[in-house]
This record gives C-alpha cells, sequence and structure tokens, in this order.
C-alpha cells in the first residue's frame, strides 16, 4: 500500500525525537534506546538502578497515543498485516536482534550517531539493509 | 525527579514518533521498499532527530554530570564485533518483515490491535532470550557473540 511522502510532518516528529532523547540525557544522563531500556525491564534484572527510570519510560511511550488522540482527536494511521505467524516471527528477530546488537533504531540510529560512533553507523547501516532485503522479498520475491 | 524526566521524555518520544507516522508498519516499510512503493519521509525522520540530538549530545559531552543524575551513561564501547553486525541484521529483517522496531511498537500498543500485541510479546520473548543468552555465557566465561 502507497503512502504519502511527508517531510515536514517526519522533519517536525524526528525534531520531538530528538527533544526527548535529550531531555533524558540532559536530565538523567541516560541514553534513550528503546531496546536497551526494555532489556532493563526483563530478567535476570541485573542493573537495580535502571529499573525504575526504564518503567518511566516506558510507562511514557504507552501515555503517547492516549494522550495524542486526547489533544488532537485523531487517530493515527495504522495499517499492518494481520497474518499472526509473519507477526510472531518478525517480533521475534527484532528483539533478539536488536538486544543483540545492542540497540536499534533509537539508540543507534539516532543517539549512536549523533555521537558520530563507529558501531552505531555499522548497525544503522547493517539493519537499514537488512530490512530493504526482508521487504524486497516480502513484497517482490514471495509477492506478500 | 529523575522519574518525572523518564516520563515525560517517554510520552514526548512516543508523540514524536506518532506525529512522524512511525507507528503506521506501512509507512516504515514503504521507506525500506526503494524497489516499489518508495516514501524516503523516515530520512526525514531520523534527519530531524539528528539536528536536534547531536548539536545537543557535543554541548552535553563537555557538562560534568547531568541535572538529576550522578553520572552520563555514554556508551564506551568502541569496537566493532560480530555480535553487533548479525544482531542488527536479525533486527533488520525484522524490523523489514513486520514493519515494526521497538518503540513505535510500544507506542502503538495502546491502540489494542491484536497484531501489534502479538508483536509485542513476541519481541520481549526476543530481548528475554538475549538477555538469558548473555547471562549464560557470562556464568560459562564464555567469548560473547
Amino acid at each position: 500500500m502507497e503512502t504519502a511522502f511527508t517531510p515536514v510532518s517526519a522533519l517536525i516528529g524526528g525534531g520531538l525525537i530528538g527533544l526527548a532523547t535529550v531531555i533524558l540525557m540532559a536530565g538523567n544522563g541516560r541514553i534513550a534506546g528503546i531496546s536497551s531500556i526494555v532489556g532493563h525491564l526483563l530478567p535476570p534484572l541485573k542493573d537495580r538502578f535502571a529499573l525504575p527510570q526504564s518503567a518511566f519510560f516506558v510507562v511514557g511511550l504507552l501515555l503517547a497515543l492516549p494522550v495524542y488522540k486526547f489533544a488532537t482527536g485523531a487517530v493515527p494511521p495504522h495499517v499492518m498485516t494481520d497474518n499472526a505467524v509473519v507477526l510472531v516471527v518478525a517480533g521475534l528477530l527484532v528483539g533478539y536482534g536488536a538486544a543483540r546488537g545492542s540497540g536499534c533504531t533509537s539508540g543507534h540510529g539516532v543517539c549512536g550517531i549523533s555521537r558520530l560512533s563507529a558501531r552505531s553507523i555499522v548497525a544503522t547501516l547493517t539493519f537499514m539493509g537488512a530490512g530493504v532485503v526482508a521487504v524486497f522479498l516480502l513484497r517482490h520475491v514471495f509477492g506478500g | 525527579m529523575r522519574a518525572v524526566v523518564s516520563l515525560f521524555a517517554g510520552v514526548l518520544f512516543g508523540i514524536g514518533l506518532i506525529v512522524a507516522d512511525m507507528t503506521n508498519p506501512a509507512k516504515v516499510q514503504n521507506f525500506l521498499d526503494i524497489a516499489g512503493t518508495w516514501d524516503p519521509s523516515l530520512m526525514f525522520v531520523m534527519g530531524g532527530a539528528i539536528l536536534v540530538t547531536m548539536p545537543s549530545f557535543m554541548y552535553l559531552k563537555k557538562q560534568e554530570k547531568p541535572l538529576f543524575g550522578e553520572d552520563f551513561g555514554w556508551p564506551s564501547r568502541t569496537d566493532l564485533d560480530l555480535k553487533l553486525v548479525t544482531g542488527s541484521a536479525i533486527f533488520g529483517l525484522g524490523w523489514g518483515l513486520g514493519g515494526f522496531c521497538p518503540g513505535p511498537a510500544l507506542t502503538a500498543l495502546p491502540s489494542i490491535g491484536t497484531g501489534t500485541f502479538l508483536f509485542v510479546m513476541s519481541m520481549l520473548a526476543g530481548i528475554w532470550a538475549s538477555n538469558l543468552q548473555d547471562t549464560r555465557n557470562a556464568n560459562l566465561g564464555k567469548v560473547q557473540y
């Protein structure tokens, strides 16, 4: 399904993501990497110090959609596959891969690139490349 | 105060993802579909985020400590290892397949879609599995890969 090119809302949304990232670092000294933050909330819970603030950040993420809907009255568009097998496999790959690779789109793609970290630049190029391959196979080879 | 900062940053981060339409898997997949219905919008999301973050991080790196914490948790690793590349490749395959990365998936969760719920539960299982593997490798004194 086609989506419209929306550079302005993309820039504004990206700016807000950046602002949130800066607030978390300036206030608490933490990197806004979602996969790491979620990892702190799952066993073995070895980083007791990171636990409460990670929990508050995730609660904030979960509140964002209700707050957005309340403030704007708009329901953001959402189109995804209803194939349960695809969703479970995709979820497992995203969770396991991001944790193994020490970060996802936020930790590597935004925070890491902003620090000009070689590790994050390699990671970002790798997951974008793999994402292009996955979508190519899904849409143009297997015709999903 | 740390809790308030975390909560506020989480809400703002999520609203940014919604405004940028990253909570829409079709949008993400179109960004990755360079051979088909390519939509370059997400380049602008990343660009907008980095435009704000990079100069701010440069400033913060010169500061001694954060407003409400003991120290800055700047990542310290600089080595390029196989685990980084294989992990990122696995993540990327799932990202393309489902159109969700961790932040947008959690943000979209309150929409109570069955698909999003299934994805998030599987994602949590995946992160948990990686935690377990790290713990086991550490106990065995093995090199991580």
